[in-house]
């Protein structure tokens, strides 16, 4: 009974200095936030300065002394076309997984792919970069570029796209291979769970209407987890987006402007690594390498604004 | 009662035994530098030596040249390392000591089927076109008729380069702009250009791989690297006009044939005169401050002492690692321009 009262004061006393740890971690997030892109931009405003709006749309990329000229175009398409082509490949097989492991696999199955697929999350970026390197540019360059790039080479309109100069292998697409492969467990992960998460009610009302399959999925469980869906997307274009090592390893690192897609390139992550080590402080290299790290918040922000909008009158639904 | 007091003088003696060798390891002296990434297995070679035999003890961190210019410009380590030369209005500001401590090369490596090592010939012409793009296949005439005794396949040239800016880059732009002006107005010289064309690669390891896996394609690489992984390196036609084949007589006799009076030790061994010179050679340099505060003195002794046991007993390790050692008039030098570097007190931090 006397201890009661002290125990409510100690208990409210503690919410409050709960309450005001979990205020003051959200408020550091948003600091944190904050104080980063303050500090890119403070360290890119030299090169903005000096190039103007031109540093958005300039391929040059040219660091000798007495004649330097940076140019953000380059690495911003580099990162937005192996992003967008990492997500073209990802996705269709993250849906296959998904929908095999909920509605298709037999039980004792289920559990071995889904672990599986964790498994690959966990794989660091860097063997993602090597196996890429070893294994996965020869691959292409043998059996994807010579053969299928040839043969699509031809096709009118969009046959340049496939056609290139360059043999070595390492090249935008390769570079889009290893990011989907990277992305693969993050989208599909997310679309198991929210087609297991679809209430059972639903779906056996579907298939006592006579629906397939493909009839449930479709009219059923795509409807009931699109947000969720679009979401593991948006999860997984996040990464490809800023992407480092892996890419960096496979992707060609040419600062020139991409013919095709079997094309070396470069992306925004890869050069700052490749470039940072070696640029003087306070030089403009260095400001335009922070002024890419800049764009490339801005990227991921419009990316993840577009995505919000896109998802805004479905999510009132 | 004496049970105890025999525990605590045991424990004590036991303490004591125990932290004597890390007191002793601690005043050890330590050095920290940092910087370029080309002369690292030889700084690290000799800093495991060094430990026992100068009593030194060496913590190098390969983050580049740029890094290391950037940290000893702020002191934060106790020397610097770049592989190009800073210029003598930069060495001023940043009072700074130049030195050179090793010398190492650039040499082509190739992947033509068919084609051994040191086989085949390349002129600097050549070699600027094949780098610019203009000459777009093996089989093309001007290197048929270098190579007359080689069947060259009719493959692309898939030219590779190092995509990280690094100081070999700098080595090998500086001579391609040194035999070309095409390249000198084009790309030019610096730790990473705007190549024309071709294949970027992470490191040297990179750039080997990709010319392994690519039929058609030339790179360059730091000769350790080549060596050690027996890359098929090509001929090269000097400024005298003799092909020469990348191997340790010719580095040497590039190192004997450069002029080390130049100020601040800023030799300049790319694209020498000389019957026998290998033409892409290049020193590497240490950045040491030359008015150490008083806290840094003992630190800015140390470092001296360390590379002077390095001149005196590093060079059969560096030849080992395929790098060049200085030529002993200039190993005399440096230490004579050691006398620089100036305590807050005015005196001279290295006597002997």
């Amino acid at each position: 009974m006397t201890g009661r009262p002290g125990r409510r004061g100690g208990t409210s006393m503690g919410d409050r200095v709960f309450e005001s740890l979990c205020r003051g971690a959200g408020l550091f997030v948003l600091l944190l936030l904050g104080a980063i892109i303050v500090t890119l931009f403070i360290g890119g405003l030299p090169a903005f300065r000096e190039f103007g709006a031109g540093f958005l749309w300039s391929a040059d990329w040219n660091p000798v002394e007495g004649r330097e000229s940076y140019g953000a175009l380059v690495p911003v398409l580099g990162t937005i076309i192996s992003a967008i082509l990492a997500i073209l490949l990802a996705v269709p097989v993250a849906f296959g997984i998904a929908f095999f492991l909920t509605e298709l696999a037999p039980e004792w199955l289920r559990q071995p792919i889904a672990t599986a697929i964790e498994l690959l999350a966990a794989i660091p970026s860097i063997i993602y970069g090597m196996w890429g390197l070893f294994v996965l540019v020869p691959f292409v360059q043998q059996n994807i570029q010579l053969t299928i790039g040839d043969a699509l080479g031809s096709i009118p309109l969009v046959g340049f796209l496939f056609e290139s100069r360059s043999f070595a292998g390492t090249s935008l697409f390769t570079a889009g291979l290893v990011l989907a492969i990277m992305i693969l467990p993050f989208i599909a992960a997310t679309m198991r769970d929210v087609f297991t998460q679809v209430p059972p009610v639903f779906k056996e009302s579907a298939y006592g209407l006579g629906a397939t399959r493909w009839e449930v999925v479709r009219g059923v469980v795509l409807p009931y987890t699109r947000i969720s869906v679009v979401g593991g997307i948006m999860l997984g274009l996040g990464r490809a987006l800023g992407e480092t090592m892996a890419v960096t390893f496979v992707i060609g690192n040419a600062n020139r402007l991409p013919q095709s897609l079997f094309d070396p390139s470069t992306t925004i992550a890869s050069i700052v690594a490749m470039e940072f080590p070696e640029s003087l402080m306070g030089s403009l290299k260095q400001s335009s390498l922070l002024a890419l790290g800049f764009l490339l918040f801005v990227i991921s922000f419009v990316v993840l604004a577009v995505s919000r909008y896109l998802l805004r009158p479905r999510l009132k639904t | 009662m004496q049970r105890r007091t025999f525990l605590l003088a045991a424990s004590a003696a036991t303490a004591s035994s125990l932290l004597a060798p890390r007191i002793a390891s601690a005043q050890q002296a330590q050095i920290t530098g940092a910087g370029a990434s080309f002369p690292r297995p030889v700084y690290e070679r000799w800093g495991q030596a060094a430990r026992e035999a100068a009593g030194v003890q060496l913590n190098y961190q390969s983050i580049g040249s740029g890094g290391g210019i950037n940290q000893i410009t702020n002191r934060t380590v106790d020397f610097g390392a770049s592989d190009a030369p800073l210029s003598a209005d930069q060495l001023r500001q940043g009072n700074l000591l130049q030195f050179p401590t090793v010398m190492g090369s650039v040499v082509l490596i190739v992947n033509l089927p068919g084609v051994q090592d040191q086989q085949l010939r390349l002129t600097p012409e050549i070699l600027v076109e094949l780098f610019l793009g203009r000459i777009a296949r093996w089989n093309d005439p001007k290197l048929a008729e270098l190579n007359r005794e080689v069947r060259l396949p009719n493959i692309p040239v898939a030219p590779t380069y190092r995509a990280d800016a690094s100081g070999t880059t700098f080595v090998f732009t500086t001579y391609l702009s040194r035999v070309s002006d095409a390249w000198k107005n084009g790309p030019g010289a610096a730790t990473s250009v705007q190549w024309p064309g071709g294949q970027g690669a992470r490191g040297n390891e990179g750039v080997a791989n990709t010319v392994r896996n690519t039929p058609g394609a030339i790179g360059y690489t730091e000769n350790a690297y080549a060596t050690v992984n027996r890359l098929v390196t090509t001929q090269l036609r000097n400024k005298s006009g003799a092909f020469v084949k990348p191997e340790m007589p010719a580095f040497m006799a590039a190192a004997n044939t450069a002029d080390w009076n130049a100020p601040n030790f800023a030799a300049d061994l790319v694209d020498l005169s000389g019957p026998t010179v290998w033409p892409i050679v290049s020193p590497t340099f240490v950045l040491l401050p030359t008015n150490p505060p008083a806290d840094k003195v003992e630190a800015s002794r140390n470092t001296m002492k360390f590379f002077d046991w390095a001149f005196k007993n590093g060079g059969d390790a560096a030849r080992r690692l395929e790098y060049i050692p200085l030529p002993d008039p200039v190993h005399t030098a440096i230490r004579a321009a050691w006398s620089n570097v100036k305590a807050p007190s005015g005196q001279q931090v290295w006597s002997a």
